[in-house]
């Protein structure tokens, strides 16, 4: 028995003791450690490291509901936490959405995690920066490594008790040369599967190929989008398209059962492995599929908003959801077919999952990654954003030259929609979110069409 | 204060130079937040949270090491001390230059936020059948979906650093608002009070009694019904109109980043991304129009940005950023200043005792200008009101910039006229800035409590006094 394990059942058997045996809770206790080391101006700049455990209370008292959460885990500190969440359940409105406990129910399979990951030091992780330094071979670099470890244990009053355990890796960095910058980025369940060198050296040949680029005036683009783009088509989908949260108050744009995207389309939201196999409700994580040869098949739901929704929780309850909505945070877009093979030149800027997509692009862009996008309408998710780290025009199959950002206004499920997709990468990779441990595998994508609403003059 | 926490703070200082530091500091910091929200008249969250734990940064040659701890023993505070010098040694593998501390000042102080009614004393219930009520009053009024949150923040930290810091300080930070949407054809309006996020500020629960949420409920359902059968926002060039609502976010983003020494020494190129400011034209470069002058001043009372002490120690002093259009200041730390020749920080903090300081904004804030919003109005021909933010985006060096609002009217000899929906305009920093040509004197200190920065990511709480301003040839009317 963990910790963790112990710290959950104590929660609840206080809360047992104070609130009384008719009270509902759930208790989430998770040990996470996390360490960053970041790097800018080819040196390490910020190293950090941190190992926190969290108890979250989540209580329904009466037809009344609270929580609330606690790093302070001694006895008095638990008291604390159990004595405020009674305090706040009996002084709020009642609560007419509270959705019942997880009943006990058995995990998947174990899916494991990697304890050299778990364990890795501050040196290897310098060491990847090196490489990755080193092998952008005198070009200006900055990014990050990134290793966490996460052990959870959840209980509820209904005797529902749940622990797990994960682990994983990521690396994000750019090299840059006379404005241009080039970007690699992996997330993995291992930092031995992370090769600092290889990931710098990509960086590393994209700036170089982004060098004096010309500006295009704004107009609908025929696009390659490259797996470090369609991770972002992949976070804005989830967050506001698949939230069960969104879907039940018909603020988002996904209709079960509907052909909302074309046939080459395919996503399913990926979780064992990537965090801990229960949510913060207790509901085992299983896989989930989204979107089926283009059929919206399924949104993602904690227990509130699948009472809502008429649905089942499809464990994606986290701390915020009752608010936020639940998110799907482990979204896997589905390779394409196998494509013949491109020669590429190692040197070349086009990612290899992108390779066989630029060759039968009669004139487009090939855009490698997008940033700060936002929601214009919620409805519609049309977004605008811009482009980053690398952009080129392709005429005839080939990359002909390099083209300043661009900032784009799009519907993401228009231009994903039926007959808009051209192609699909026969390669996904596992990219990891660049403000949290979410992770994305995605292909590169071929579409008919982008909206780019403006460029460097304005 | 009867508890406090310098001890282990020190310990963890002590422990870190012992391991080779030859600068080092430590942060406790004991936090509670309480955040309520609520949906068509029902409370739907509801949560109270604590966090307690130390963070300490040690300098080791010139790299820089940071660990954090939720145990505030002895033993845990030395350990930390010792393992934020392992950091730093690590870091070594890949050095950057020689770094250097500018002076902060060093001494002992204590500094709490003004609060006339401590947010976290007032009863759940009122403070649940605010939010019940306010968004009851929407949805009565016809909105398709009403929903209101506020948020408390109440922390206390104590700070020492081997310059000689022992500095505890008291913050307490809370705010609210409401927001109503009207569902249309494959369209959703929506209209916010008193901002898209709510209002925020260093003060007690006084500042959501001022608000009026529900005395503006109504209101917001109305308009966001009317905005879905309005004429859409033209597309063109035009004499835009900002409310200060949105004027605070356009400085957050187009200047407040901007200025951040960070940023403009590389040091956030791969996340956040860097500036298109260049440090060699500080005091020389034309950001805006003679009507633009912004000021880095954590010391206004009740401001969101505001503080005592940075996270370094440095104490809260008001400086330039922008003077009569000319580019005169940034937002420093300690080590990005002596880096870029500077004699100033005091604009470092960090979310929460895991997490690094670094440099962030304070309050950042446009000075007020000579006229009124309806003096602006009167004096406009043709052009397009536009306030209450909806989206904001922008490119990594701060220049190229798209943002939505909630409400638009058209602006026709001088007079304001009919309500415009879907309402945006985009445009490049420094020439957005230069046309600026009227500016009002109704400046609000508008607080944002959710400003990203960092990796692992930190969320930072700004403040941005603006008021409404005109600009002209602006873009407007952008769609997909």
């Amino acid at each position: 028995m963990t910790s963790e394990v112990d710290l959950a059942g104590r929660v609840v058997e206080l809360t047992r003791s104070l609130a009384g045996a008719g009270a509902e809770a759930e208790v989430v206790a998770a040990h996470s450690a996390e360490a960053l080391t970041r790097f800018a101006n080819s040196a390490i700049h910020q190293n950090v490291a941190d190992a926190t455990t969290t108890v979250s209370l989540r209580l329904h008292l009466d037809g009344r509901t609270a929580s609330g959460s606690t790093t302070v885990t001694d006895a008095d500190g638990l008291r604390s936490l159990v004595e405020r969440t009674v305090a706040a359940a009996r002084l709020s409105p009642p609560d007419p959405t509270w959705p019942g406990l997880t009943p006990p129910t058995p995990l998947p399979a174990d899916a494991g995690y990697d304890e050299a990951t778990a364990a890795a030091g501050p040196r290897e992780r310098a060491n990847r920066v090196r490489d990755f330094v080193q092998a952008a071979e005198g070009l200006e670099t900055a990014g990050f490594c990134r290793t966490a470890y996460a052990s959870g244990a959840f209980a509820n009053t209904a005797g529902h008790t749940v622990h797990g355990r994960s682990a994983e890796a990521a690396m994000d960095g750019i090299a840059r040369l006379a404005g241009a910058d080039g970007v690699a980025r992996r997330a993995a369940g291992r930092l031995a599967e992370l090769d600092g060198a290889t990931l710098g050296a990509q960086a590393a040949a994209k700036a170089r190929a982004a060098t004096s680029p010309v500006e295009l005036p704004p107009g609908r683009y025929e696009v390659v989008l490259e797996p470090t783009a369609v991770a972002d088509l992949l976070d804005n989908l989830a967050t506001f398209g698949f939230n069960g949260k969104a879907y039940a108050q018909h603020q988002s744009f996904a209709e079960l059962g509907a052909q909302q995207f074309d046939r080459s389309i395919t996503i399913t939201d990926e979780p064992l492995g990537a965090t801990l196999p229960f949510d913060m409700e207790g509901t085992p994580r299983a896989a989930l599929l989204l979107v089926e040869d283009g059929v919206t098949r399924a949104a993602s739901h904690d227990r509130t908003s699948a009472a809502e929704a008429g649905a089942a929780s499809t464990g994606h309850a986290s701390a915020a959801s009752r608010s936020w909505g639940p998110i799907a945070t482990n979204l896997h877009l589905a390779a394409g077919p196998i494509a013949n093979a491109v020669p590429e030149p190692s040197t070349g800027p086009t990612a290899s999952s992108a390779r066989a997509l630029v060759a039968g692009m009669r004139r487009g862009l090939l855009i490698t990654d997008l940033w700060y996008t936002r929601v214009l309408d919620q409805k519609s998710l049309v977004i605008t954003g811009l482009t980053r780290n690398g952009v080129w025009l392709v005429e005839n199959g080939e990359v002909t030259a390099a083209v300043g950002n661009l900032r784009f206004t799009q519907s993401y499920p228009q231009a994903l929609g039926p007959g808009a997709v051209l192609g699909v990468g026969a390669e996904a990779v596992s990219l990891p979110d660049r403000w949290s441990g979410v992770r994305y595998t995605a292909p590169a994508l071929h579409l008919a069409s982008w909206n780019l609403t403006g460029n460097a003059s304005g | 204060m009867s508890v406090d926490h310098f001890d282990e703070a020190g310990a963890a200082v002590q422990a870190a130079l012992d391991a080779g530091a030859r600068y080092a500091d430590a942060r406790v910091m004991l936090r509670r937040t309480e955040t309520m929200s609520a949906r068509d008249g029902e409370v739907e969250d509801l949560s109270s949270d604590e966090s307690a734990g130390l963070g300490v940064r040690a300098l080791v040659g010139s790299s820089w090491g940071f660990y954090a701890v939720p145990d505030l023993s002895d033993a845990a505070a030395r350990a930390a001390g010792r393992r934020a010098a392992e950091i730093a040694a690590a870091s070594a593998l890949v050095p950057g230059p020689a770094i250097d501390l500018v002076p902060a000042g060093a001494g002992t102080a204590s500094w709490a936020s003004p609060c006339e009614i401590d947010p976290l004393s007032v009863p759940l219930s009122t403070k649940g059948d605010l939010l019940v009520a306010a968004t009851a009053a929407a949805r009565d009024a016809g909105a398709d979906l009403a929903e209101g949150i506020y948020q408390i923040w109440d922390t206390r930290k104590w700070f020492v650093s081997s310059d000689g810091h022992r500095i505890d300080q008291h913050i307490r930070e809370c705010g609210a608002g409401i927001t109503a949407s009207a569902y249309g054809d494959g369209e959703i309006q929506r209209r916010s009070w008193p901002s898209h996020r709510g209002q925020y500020g260093t003060r007690g629960w006084e500042l959501v009694d001022e608000l009026a949420l529900t005395d503006n409920a109504a209101r917001m359902a109305d308009e966001a019904r009317a905005l879905l059968t309005a004429p859409l926002c033209p597309s063109g060039e035009t004499t835009l109109i900002l409310g200060g609502e949105q004027l605070a976010l356009q400085i957050h983003e187009s200047v407040g980043h901007a200025i951040e020494l960070d940023r403009i020494l590389g040091w956030e190129a791969a996340f956040a991304g860097t500036s298109w400011l260049d440090l060699s034209r500080l005091g020389t470069l034309r950001y805006g129009s003679e009507l633009m002058n912004i000021t880095i001043d954590p010391t206004i009372p009740g401001a969101l940005g505001s503080f005592g002490y940075d996270d370094e120690g440095s104490p809260a002093t008001p400086r330039d950023a922008v003077r009569n259009g000319i580019w005169v200041g940034v937002l420093a730390g300690r080590d990005s200043a002596a880096m870029a020749g500077l004699d100033y920080a005091g604009s470092v903090r960090s979310d929460g005792w895991a997490r690094l300081p670094m440099v962030r904004m304070t309050n950042v804030g446009l000075e007020p200008g000579p006229h009124t919003l309806d003096e602006i109005i009167a004096a406009t021909d043709d052009g397009v009101l536009m306030d209450i933010n909806r989206s904001w985006s922008i490119d990594d060096r701060r220049l190229n910039f798209q943002f939505g609002c909630e409400i638009g009217y058209e602006v026709k000899n001088g007079k304001r006229g009919r309500m415009l929906r879907n309402p945006t305009y985009t445009g490049i920093g420094p020439k957005f800035w230069q046309s600026m040509d009227m500016l009002s004197s109704e400046t609000v200190a508008w607080g944002t409590p959710n400003c990203g920065k960092g990796q692992p990511g930190q969320v930072g709480h700004t403040g941005h006094p603006a008021a409404p301003a005109r600009f002209t040839n602006v873009r407007v009317g952008v769609r997909g």
